[in-house]
């Protein structure tokens, strides 16, 4: 044994280890060349025998051999295996442009997406939703809001009634007896909308449907006017339709405001009729007792499906009514 | 309300700079919508000519009859013409479209052979013309009042602009000539004359006896004219010009009497009824019925009275439906010579209820319960008067009037006041102004406002308000955003409900929204009964179809399945939110207190509390598959098991303690179905949906669905989190036989209570029916540990064995051998 002998395994080690072609292979050259039964280990099993001068000497020297030996098993080791990784990960290719299977695709009835939407943006400016029956008492869907009995405005509702008719109770026909229980109920100020499910008995068409959404707000504070209400109507017409939209009070009638306006907007390069607003009827606010010296409020009101149709370019009822899954999962989650 | 721009300009100078296009946006401008603009004539071209009819060949071999008419066109020859009417005779005056005109529609004459014949133009009807909609036969004219030399677009003022307007129920004096006028004057700030001002001052005079009006009911009328005619000739025809502007208003010439009646109420606004005096027995009365009796309206109708219908009747019977419409009894005749002219001021309540108790709307009926210029009655009959006698031969007999107008009460307000409602800065001279356009006389110290007669619904400053804006601008108002510094945010319930119909839709469920009505078979189908069959019907529904409202959610959604499936839908999941309306109480009588003072809270309350409950839902349906199958092989359908996965979901969601029991509950299949309990209380149903069902609405077999009663949910609470722990855990299982009738929840639950606080889950890993006995297998994983040690063998064991001995002792239950 001599140093020459031993860098002569070092290299044949070394070169089996680069020439080996897989993880057998390898594992062959190493049982060979650094195994057991190797020269390289012999010669350190013998170590013991020798005498102490040599023993240090050779020691050494098998000592790096021994290192040179796994260093480059160490390097032989991560080529094959990285060899075999990148083989592997060829041969696993798919084509991922293939249609996957997925649940089934949920979503948001439009109308909700937009109340939501609308409640977001009115929460933000400090307004609470106000919710209340569908069944309703006669009183607070006509009578409070100053639409007595065989007065005309009360036939302009085509309003459904309930069995008995001396019950005096109806679908609602509006939000707004949601607006009179809050101010029979809360002190002003009051900063609210209603949104909700609405009745009329017109018949399902293209522009109408006998179950719509209506989203009225009311505000009750000291030293409300017209131009707040103008203000509110601007900004909420803004964030519904864009930054860009300009709106146009109308005069109008509704027994509830006074003065009363209908308010349109500027949208698509035409007038679009929105909803209908005013200043609260200080006898309403008297009916709900609230002191009209101390306080003054206003009030607006539109349809949730007007609005949706409008503003995304619906233009049949029946989509929105009939529940054809087609039509309400475009809409996701959110608009 | 339509109002021709030729009639309008009797009364305002609208100079020939202002187009109709800006007339138009004036009305808008001042609060009146115009519907449609009507460019009358503007489609017709071409030749038209009256012509007298010279001959008649009746054409009989086809089906229906076929004319063919020799016209006197004023032309050398005699034209030949086809026509389909009969409603003419040799002698009569037509109008003649000629060859090379072009009627409304694009419709071009032409010189065409038709029916063996050569027609060489065509005799119209109103209709083809677009001058009425009256298409009974063609126009028949008088040969006193029409030449073939006249010029037809001038002598039928064809050419003339009609607005269509649409009156507000507070602008009743709009729905006339003098309202509409106006407005329009008051919009452009044009020079109004009131045509009211040139009758003031008309008288007639006494030749004899009249018949005698009286109000008995003085609460239904408050001033009542009678004017008594006589020697009228009933061949007198209506003047062309009067017919024309009738028509343009889209009603029909009748006959003289009729057409003043209708053109005094077209022209003022107070509708006027003339009755043949012949059959007036003693006084006229304004009553009311009195007694349930048979009555014919003058459209023919058999009425049946209310006895507090508001009548006009004389000593002996009912004449007229007061305000509404005459009786066919003593209606103007071919022979009427006499006529009793009615003007009556009635009180807008007992009209409308005359014309809502009887489904009858008329032009009257319409104009009185808006509330009729109380002055009108007088001056809207010497109209009639003044405007029979100059068309007929008719002698004024008598007037004579009782009751007195009632004019709307003086006013003050403080004008400051105007400017805090508008918000902007209004002069008090911008507010007289404005106040004196609209009619109101204003004493510019006190502001005491005094309204005119035809506007009875000013009386207070928010009214006066509204007409200042109204003349000023509305676009002068400022935007303004109010100050809203305070915080506000949706209620926990609020939330709650977003956020489950959030997860739902996340989760796969598409929402919709049914309408809630139903019907009684609907309720049968689903096996609904006792209170949860019970409804509301509504008094009139849109057909007989649904005229229930919804006792559930789930009848809705398998509608809005069937629907899907019938367009090609497969796999799907669907789910509603919102009320039903389980009948719960008998309604009480309507509790209507007064308004404009606030009801006793006693009040109030009754009138929340006879609102019934309706109860807030929401269902899911899963239907067919739970992934759509594609090359990626088979999926798994939806089963009893999902629906009630997804009840629970929801209420973990809400942080909600539940049971599951087991229960039998239409709709769901009787064995498949579980009710969920939260403290105790069954607050939701899940499973699967009855086969009989499934099958009778053509859904798949197995199709599932969950209900919650979110009205019946609890408050979640607020969250307590446990620490979490970092020992190891020990996993240990376990397997039981059971008697099948014994419930995994029941051996579950001997289960956790048996293994003591250091269970930190259980779960069912396998269950096995198939080994006989009538008993299954269930197999658990127990997960144990403590938070500050790790387990030995012996604790976990002795846990385990305390667990299976209180699920022997509970439920009879053997532990399996390997």
């Amino acid at each position: 044994m001599n140093a020459q002998e031993i860098q002569g395994w070092v290299d044949a080690a070394q070169a089996a280890f680069k020439s080996a072609k897989d993880l057998d292979d390898l594992k062959n050259a190493r049982l060979l060349h650094s195994g057991d039964k190797s020269s390289i280990a012999g010669a350190s099993r013998n170590l013991g025998s020798l005498a102490p001068e040599e023993k240090a000497s050779y020691g050494k020297i098998i000592g790096d051999a021994k290192n040179a030996i796994a260093q480059a098993l160490t390097e032989a080791t991560q080529r094959l295996e990285n060899e075999r990784d990148q083989r592997m990960l060829a041969e696993e290719i798919v084509d991922i442009t293939l249609p996957v299977r997925r649940a089934h695709r949920g979503g948001l009835h439009p109308i909700s997406i937009i109340k939501n939407d609308i409640a977001d943006f009115f929460i933000e400016q400090g307004y609470f939703v106000e919710e209340g029956p569908e069944l309703e008492s006669g009183w607070l869907n006509f009578d409070a809001l100053n639409i007595p009995a065989d007065h005309p405005a009360r036939t302009m509702q085509d309003t459904f009634f309930i069995e008995p008719l001396e019950s005096g109770m109806v679908l609602r026909t509006h939000t707004s007896p949601v607006q009179i229980r809050t101010m029979l109920t809360k002190e002003p100020p009051i900063y609210v909308i209603c949104p909700g499910r609405t009745f009329r008995a017109d018949e399902l068409d293209a522009t109408h449907s006998p179950v719509f959404h209506q989203v009225e707000g009311l505000v009750i504070d000291r030293g409300i006017n017209m131009s707040h209400l103008k203000g509110t109507l601007d900004n909420f017409a803004r964030y519904m339709f864009g930054s860009d939209v300009t709106t146009r009070l109308r005069p109008s009638f509704f027994p509830f405001t006074e003065p009363s306006a209908e308010v349109d907007v500027f949208f698509n390069g035409k007038w679009i009729e929105w909803g209908g607003c005013g200043m609260v009827n200080p006898r309403v606010l008297k009916t709900c007792g609230i002191d009209t010296d101390e306080f003054s409020g206003f009030a607006f009101g539109m349809g949730l499906e007007r609005t949706l149709m409008v503003r995304h370019g619906i233009t049949d009822m029946h989509d929105i009514v009939e529940g054809d899954l087609r039509f309400t999962r475009q809409f996701g989650v959110g608009l | 309300m339509r109002a021709p721009l030729s009639w309008i300009k009797d009364f305002v100078e609208i100079p020939a700079s202002l187009s109709a296009e800006e007339i138009s946006k004036g009305l808008v401008r001042v609060g009146f919508e115009v519907e449609n603009i009507i460019y009358q004539g503007s489609d017709i071209k071409g030749p038209l000519s009256f012509a007298e009819v010279l001959s008649i060949e009746e054409i009989t071999e086809f089906k229906k009859p076929i004319r063919y008419v020799g016209l006197n066109c004023g032309e050398k020859q005699t034209r030949y013409v086809i026509c389909g009417a009969i409603n003419f005779k040799v002698g009569d005056i037509v109008l003649a479209a000629l060859p090379g005109a072009v009627l409304p529609g694009d419709f071009a004459i032409a010189a065409r052979e038709t029916y063996g014949k050569t027609s060489n133009g065509m005799i119209c009807s109103a209709k083809e013309l677009a001058l009425s909609d009256d298409h009974a036969g063609i126009m028949v004219f008088d040969k006193e009042q029409i030449s073939i030399k006249d010029d037809v677009r001038e002598k039928l003022q064809i050419d003339d602009v009609i607005f269509d307007i649409a009156v507000n129920p507070d602008r009743g004096y709009a729905l006339s000539i003098r309202g509409v006028a106006r407005e329009i004057a008051g919009a452009f700030g044009l020079k109004f004359t009131d045509p009211v001002e040139k009758l003031r001052s008309l008288t007639f005079e006494k030749t004899g006896e009249g018949v005698q009006p009286k109000i008995e009911d003085k609460e239904a009328a408050s001033v009542f004219y009678l004017r008594t005619m006589s020697q009228f000739d009933p061949k007198a025809a209506t003047p062309m010009w009067m017919r024309r502007r009738i028509e343009k208003m889209g009603m029909r010439s009748i006959s003289l009497v009729v057409d003043v009646t209708n053109y005094v109420m077209l022209e003022l606004g107070q509708p006027l009824h003339a009755f043949d005096r012949k059959k007036i027995k003693g006084k006229l009365r304004v009553v009311r019925a009195g007694k349930s009796e048979k009555f014919i309206t003058l459209d023919g109708q058999e009425r049946i009275l209310d006895p507090q219908d508001l009548m006009v009747s004389d000593d002996e019977r009912a004449l007229a439906l007061a305000g509404t419409m005459g009786g066919l009894y003593s209606e103007i005749t071919e022979e009427t010579t006499e006529i009793a002219l009615e003007a009556v001021r009635f009180n807008p309540i007992a009209i409308a209820q005359n014309s809502r108790r009887h489904k009858l709307s008329s032009e009257a009926s319409r104009r009185l319960e808006r509330g009729v210029d109380p002055s009108l009655a007088e001056f809207a009959s010497a109209r009639f008067v003044q405007l029979l006698s100059e068309h007929s031969s008719a002698q004024h007999v008598e007037s004579i009037s009782v009751g007195e107008p009632k004019f709307q009460a003086t006013f003050t307000i403080n004008p400051k006041h105007i400017s805090n409602i508008l918000g902007f800065e209004v002069s008090n001279a911008e507010i007289i102004k404005a106040l004196q356009t609209v009619g109101c006389d204003i004493d510019e110290k006190s502001w005491k406002i005094d309204p005119p007669s035809w506007r009875p619904d000013l009386s207070n400053v928010s009214d006066i308000a509204e007409e200042v804006a109204r003349i000023i601008g509305y676009d002068s108002i400022p935007s303004v955003l109010p100050d809203r510094p305070i915080h506000a945010s949706l209620t926990s319930i609020q939330k709650r409900r977003r956020f489950i119909s959030q997860f739902l839709a996340n989760r796969g469920f598409a929402e919709v929204l049914t309408f809630p009505f139903t019907n009684q078979k609907t309720i049968n189908d689903m096996g609904f009964v006792g209170s949860r069959a019970s409804s509301y019907a509504l008094a009139n529904p849109m057909s007989d179809e649904n005229p229930l409202l919804r006792v559930h959610l789930i009848p809705g959604l398998i509608e809005v399945a069937a629907r899907n499936i019938s367009r090609g839908a497969q796999d799907f999941a669907i789910f509603e939110m919102g009320s039903i309306f389980r009948s719960s109480k008998r309604l009480e009588t309507f509790i209507s207190p007064d308004t404009g003072i606030r009801p006793k809270d006693s009040v109030i309350s009754q009138i929340f509390a006879s609102v019934p409950e309706q109860t807030e839902m929401v269902s899911g349906l899963l239907v067919g598959k739970k992934e759509s199958e594609n090359w990626q092989g088979k999926s798994s359908a939806f089963a009893w098991s999902d629906a009630i996965a997804f009840a629970q979901e929801i209420l973990e969601l809400c942080h909600l303690d539940f049971e599951v029991k087991r229960s039998d509950l239409a709709p769901w299949h009787p064995g498949r179905c579980a009710e969920i309990l939260t403290d105790g209380k069954v607050v939701a149903h899940a499973g699967e949906i009855h086969p009989r069902i499934l099958s009778q609405y053509n859904l798949p077999p197995r199709s599932s669905a969950f209900a919650i009663n979110l009205g019946a949910l609890p408050e979640s609470p607020m969250v307590r989190p446990h620490r979490v722990g970092v020992m190891p855990a020990a996993v240990q299982d376990v397997a039981l036989i059971v008697d099948s009738s014994v419930t995994a929840l029941e051996v579950q639950q001997a289960l956790i209570e048996g293994a003591g606080q250091l269970l930190e889950s259980i779960n069912l890993f396998d269950r096995y029916d198939k080994i006989g006995d009538g008993k299954v297998s269930l197999a658990f994983t127990l997960t144990f540990r403590a938070e500050d040690r790790t387990l030995t063998g012996e604790e976990v064991s002795a846990m385990r064995e305390a667990a299976t001995k209180l699920a022997a002792k509970r439920c009879g239950a053997i532990v399996r051998t390997a």
